[in-house]
Order: C-alpha cells, then structure tokens, then sequence
C-alpha cells in the first residue's frame, strides 16, 4: 500500500475483486481508518461487493438457536455446536463454498471426510451441467489471456457479460488490445446467440436468435456444416439453413475463436447436452482451425472448489464420503437430491445462500435439519440456521486463493481488517475440523 | 435353486447402499453369515441383518442361489451390483443403481426402479415389471462405454438418457421413453414400443434405435429408405419402418434410427 497525500489515505493497488469469474486482478481501494472510501478499475457489481463490508448491521457475534429463538455466543461454543451436529449426524451434507477462499475450501473437504458426509458446491446448481459435459467429451479450453492476445472470433451463447462479467469484454475478449491484435476491437469479431437481444446482443457484429430450448438443435446442425454433412430441415431452431451454413464457414475460416457459454445453454431443455454439443462443436473446429469453449463461471471462486476438489478426491463437485471413500454421481450425490430424497439430516452451508436459490422442497428439508451457517451477511440462510458463525470477507477482510474461470489461480488480497472478534471462514472451519478430530 | 428369503424390516430415510446383496456373495453362506454382511446407511455401517429379516439357504453356487427381496425397497441402492450368475428377485419397488455392471444371472423387479439402473451393464438380464428412472443402462459419469451387453427389458416407461454411450447389448422398453435415448451410442440396440418426446439417438455414431409411437427426429439424421419386417441384431420387427441415418452431426456416422409408419 501507498500513502497517497491528496487524499490522506491509503490505496491498495493490484488488488482482485471478489465477485464474479472474472476475477479481475486491477482493481484499486482507497482505504482511511480502515474503511474503504473509493474502488476505482471495478465495475459497479464489483464496487458495490467492495463497499458491502460497510453494510449495517453486519453481523459480529456468532448465533445459536435456544428455544427457538436465536442467542448471542462465543466464537467456541458455537464451533463446539457445529461440530457436534456434524459428529452426530449420519448423512451431513456441506454445501456452497463458491464465495470463499480455497484455503477455506480444503478445511471443509476434510471436515466432510471426517464425518462422512457429502459435500457439494454451487456448481451443482449452476455449470454442473457443464462440469458432466466435460467428462463426457472432454473440454479444448484456454487462458483468458490467449483470447486477449489471440482471439479474432468470439462467441458469447446464452450468457450476457454486459450483466453478469461486466468487464469480461473489456479486460480480455473484445476491446483490449492483444499481442496478435494490436487494432483491440477492430481485429476481432463478436457473434451473441441467445433466445432475446440481451445488451451484449446490441454490440455484438452478428446476433443469432436461436428459438427457446433448441439450442441442441441448432449446435448439431452447425456441426454436421462444419462436418460437410446436410442439414435435413430448412430452418433449425428459428434460424435458417443457409445462415447456418454461412455461420459455419465463418467459424472454420477465422485465425482463432472461443465460445462462452453461460446458463442460456447449461440450464435450459437438453443441459449438459447442449455443452456436449457444443465442446464437440469446437474439437470439430479444430480440424479447420484454433478454437476454444470456455464455461461463464459466476462467483468469484467456483472454478476454485472444483479444482481443490477434484485434486483432493478426483472429482469436482457432489462428493459423497459416506462409504469412507470418495463417491460422486450427481443425480445422487448432488446436494438438491440428497435433499429431496430426504437422506440428508444436518447440514452446513458456507458461502452461499442456498434458502433463497434452491427449489421449495429442498428448501422444506433443509428446514427441518440442523444448520450451521458460515458466512459475512444475514441471509435467508442464516434465519433458518440452529448455529450462524459470521466470517469475514475473503478478499477484502481476509487473503485467500481464487481462481478465475479459466482455471488461473490468483491471490486475492486483504485490504482492511474485519471486525473485531469476526474470523474468516478458513479459521472457522480449521477450529470446527480440530474439535471434531478432538480426542480421536 | 435354492431360495433367500429377505423380508426388509423399517428401512431408514438415509438410504442404504447394499452392494452385498448379490447371489454371488450369498452363495456357500450360512444365514448368519449372509445377515453379517455389510451395509452402509449414510456414514454408518451396519449388517444386512439389521434392516432385512433373512431367511431361507442358499446353494454353493451362485448359478443356483435365488434371493428374493419380499416388499418395497425403494430406499435401497445397488442390488445386484456386479451380479455375474443367480437370479434376485424384488417384489415391491427398488431404489437407485439396480443391477449396476451387471454380468451375468438375472434381476426381475415387480415394481419400479430409480434412476442408474443396468449402468455399465456386460452380461444377464434385467427385467423391470414397472417404470425405469433415468440413465437405464447408461454409461458412468465420464465413461465413453456405456452398457455392453446383456438384456433390459422395462415393461412401463423409462427416463432420459436411457442406453447413454451404449457399446452393445439389448434395451426393450414397452412404454414411453424420455428424451435422449441412445444418445452417444455407438453399438447394440434400444426398442421403444411407445413414444419418446424427442431427440433419439443424439450424437450416435453406430447401432440402431427402433422407435413404434411418435417423436420428432433431429435435423441432423437422413432419410434412408422404406424398409419391411427388417431383422436387427436378430431382433424381428413387424410392419413398416421409415430407416434414417445419423447423427450426422458427427462425421462417418453409421448410427440407424427406425420409425415405425
Ligand atoms: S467484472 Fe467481475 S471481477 Fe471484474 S470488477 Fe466486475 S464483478 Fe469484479
């Protein structure tokens, strides 16, 4: 940090912003008595992350159910709670983990092989999808910085960074200007293809409305195109034969091209079939040319659960250690079937939020079990939790490790303390791993 | 034959992994024996005699051990999970990854059965009485080899992705079929007497896929011809079939799909 005498404050530069895939690496904060005054380089989904750590009525002090009603404890006795539900349940399920550190992410994985439970990340709700696509057929994938660098084509299929990644364009696949392409925007090519004109459709060079749910339909016919094949319908999807076989050529025919895929594609009718498609689509591709496919990751750290995961256990996400080994099988080791089959009867949610974002019947279960909660805000979450330990921010309040969307992992910095008495999630969750190993 | 009676006793809501429960492992035990096997519920391991009264004998030999499951074992995974030689059969419904990887004997279900079942299945026969969940024999996550060979034969309806990434080997189904059947497939055959939404044979490359009631065909299969009566895989159709090739969304494919008109 610099002292910066304008201002009589400090400024952390080169600083990660802790919200979405993009993991952006440029950010500068203003910090005086340790609170943030100015984040400059961020978007505004990324500023206002940022800026959420002053929000009021933050909670500090760690929460237990009593009777029915949630008390005010010490940090040890609610780590003492929590690892007492886990020691005692027979099927706990650990879930969220997409908005914290990996170093947090490794407590958690060995707490669920402690107690034999199943542990599972958003991905499950989220690139899951994806994540099952890329076992099927593989994934040819690369950096972000070889798109800045490289990238003529780029394709953007059901996902809307001017939303969601606000700076994925600027920062690496449009406007900057590359190694290859010194001219920035100029020298490369944007194709949007979505069911509405989103407000990346509106920059784009070509937009391509495909119909709702034939996305399947119209990747297949791009690849028999590009495989020489015949299309046997005069229009797929909404759009035409020939503007088909147009789009194919252009694909073969650029120096280097890349889709990203968001939840247009992962989440609607055909789902881990239309990633399928479309990674079989690029290895395609790449008989007539470079190209590449890369998932839209959203929280900041998902892409990292997956990795410490998959290096820890084999596999990325829904991971089940009640055999004493490492089974996976989303479909029944995901966390919203484990609960809607009712298996599961405690559980542990970090970092995430899943009372507002999973369907009602999970949501009813969840309910009924006991919860420990691990994470900065109040949340629905937390109002249904028997055990609430407030953490601080990762990669604000606290460092940690996170990696952005093309698996690149970066370290994202502290810039100020967090309150008082508040640890971080890697804290918390060494201390409920040692109390529950506690004369083993 | 001789006969193993197992009468479930209160199956809890966790859900068991029962692995054990296969002829070959049954046979040459005493009924001590087979009620001391292991069972997983949750993180728990417990006996096969804590959840199921057994009764009966079982014979030396696999070949000649039947078990036979009295009531609903919808809670309970992987029965008959390797089977290679016997027979088990379910009188009630049963729970997820029935007759997993499969070899050889048979497994009748009278009821209905959840998703996984017959995945990554070589050999035997899997008959289910009711409707099949998703993935009948499919392939594991990430498995390029689905279902190798063996009979399945689902007398109600069966989900999604039934036969994924299928290598060979047999599936019949008298009902409806969800989306995706036979997607990937590169070898064997799927019969589906009823309908099934949409999207057959997605992305095969080989084997073929006999559709009697309705679906729409993707635009990335070809008219073939007409064909009467057709043979496949010594399998007799009768009446007339509309023959398409695909997915041609690959390259080379060689995949046949039939459509009864
Ligand atoms: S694009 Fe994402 S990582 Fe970059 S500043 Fe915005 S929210 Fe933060």
């Amino acid at each position: 940090m610099q002292e910066s005498l304008s201002k009589r404050c400090t400024v952390a530069s080169d600083v990660v912003c802790p919200f979405c895939g993009t993991l952006c690496d440029d950010i500068e904060v203003d910090v005086k008595d340790n609170k943030i005054t100015d984040v400059r380089h961020a978007c505004r989904i990324g500023t206002a992350k940022f800026f959420s750590v002053l929000e009021e009525g933050r909670p500090t002090k760690p929460l237990i159910r009593k009777n029915g009603v949630m008390v005010e404890t010490t940090v040890d006795t609610a780590v003492k709670k929590a690892a007492e539900i886990l020691k005692k349940s027979i099927r706990p399920l650990l879930y969220g983990w997409s908005s914290t550190s990996c170093e947090a992410h490794a407590h958690g994985i060995a707490i669920a092989e402690e107690v034999g439970g199943v542990i599972d990340g958003t991905t499950s709700v989220c690139h899951g999808p994806s994540v099952l696509a890329i076992q099927d057929v593989g994934c040819p994938s690369c950096t972000l910085a070889e798109v800045k660098n490289r990238a003529d084509l780029v394709i953007y299929w059901g996902c809307n960074p001017m939303h969601a990644h606000p700076r994925h364009l600027s920062r690496y696949t449009i406007y900057p200007r590359g190694y290859f392409r010194e001219r920035g925007h100029q020298d490369r090519e944007l194709i949007v293809i979505d069911v509405r004109k989103t407000d990346t459709a509106k920059i784009a060079n070509k937009f391509i409305k495909v119909d709702y749910g034939r996305d399947y339909e119209l990747l297949g016919a791009i690849r028999a195109a590009v495989n020489g094949n015949e299309i046997n319908a005069e229009v797929v999807g909404g759009v035409t034969k020939e503007e088909i076989q147009k789009l194919a050529e252009k694909l073969k025919n650029c120096q280097f091209g890349v889709i990203f895929f968001g939840m247009g594609l992962t989440m609607t009718s055909a789902k881990h079939r239309n990633i399928d498609n479309a990674i079989c689509l690029t290895k395609d591709l790449n008989r007539h040319t470079k190209f590449s496919i890369m998932p839209m990751r959203g929280h900041y750290n998902v892409t990292g659960f997956g990795e410490v995961l998959t290096w820890q256990t084999g596999y990325p996400y829904a991971v089940d250690f009640s055999t004493g080994y490492p089974r996976y099988n989303p479909g029944e080791t995901s966390a919203n079937d484990v609960l809607q089959r009712g298996e599961a009867d405690a559980a542990l949610i970090v970092a995430s939020d899943p009372v507002a974002h999973f369907p009602r019947k999970s949501v009813e279960y969840l309910a009924k079990m006991p919860l420990i909660y691990i994470g900065p805000h109040h949340t629905p979450t937390s109002l249904l939790a028997d055990v609430f330990i407030p953490s601080t921010f990762v990669g604000i309040e606290t460092g940690g490790t996170a990696y952005r969307m093309d698996t690149v992992p970066l370290y994202a910095k502290k810039v100020v303390d967090g309150p008082k008495g508040v640890l971080s999630d890697e804290e918390i969750l060494e201390r409920i791993y040692k109390e529950i190993v506690r004369g083993k | 034959m001789k006969e193993i009676i197992l009468t479930p006793k209160e199956l809890p809501d966790v859900g068991l992994i029962a692995e054990t429960i296969t002829p070959d492992l049954f046979a040459g035990k005493s009924i001590g024996k087979i009620a001391s096997l292991l069972i997983f519920a949750g993180n728990q391991r417990k006996k096969l005699g804590d959840f199921f009264e057994v009764a009966g004998k079982s014979a030396d030999d696999a070949s000649d051990t039947r078990i036979v499951i009295k009531g609903d074992i919808t809670k309970v995974k992987m029965v008959g999970k390797g089977t290679k030689a016997g027979e088990i059969v379910i009188e009630g419904s049963a729970g997820m990854y029935v007759g997993e990887e499969m070899r050889g004997g048979k497994i009748t279900v009278l009821g209905n059965v959840d998703s996984f079942a017959g995945q990554t299945m070589r050999g035997g026969e899997l008959v289910i009485k009711g409707n099949a969940g998703d993935y009948l024999g499919a392939a594991y996550r990430g498995d390029w080899r689905g279902m190798r060979g063996g009979v399945i034969l689902v007398e109600g309806n069966a989900g999604a992705e039934t036969g994924l990434f299928m290598v060979g080997g047999k599936i019949k189904i008298k009902g409806n079929c969800g989306t995706f059947a036979g997607v990937h497939m590169k070898k064997g055959l799927i019969i589906i007497e009823g309908q099934t939404p949409e999207r057959a044979g997605a992305e095969m490359t080989g084997g073929s896929i006999v559709v009697m009631g309705d679906t729409d065909i993707l635009p990335t299969f070809a008219p073939v011809n007409e064909e009467k009566n057709p043979e496949i895989d010594g399998e007799k159709l009768k009446g007339t079939f509309q023959t398409y090739s695909g997915d041609h969304a690959e390259r080379g494919a060689k995949g046949m799909l039939y459509k009864f008109v």
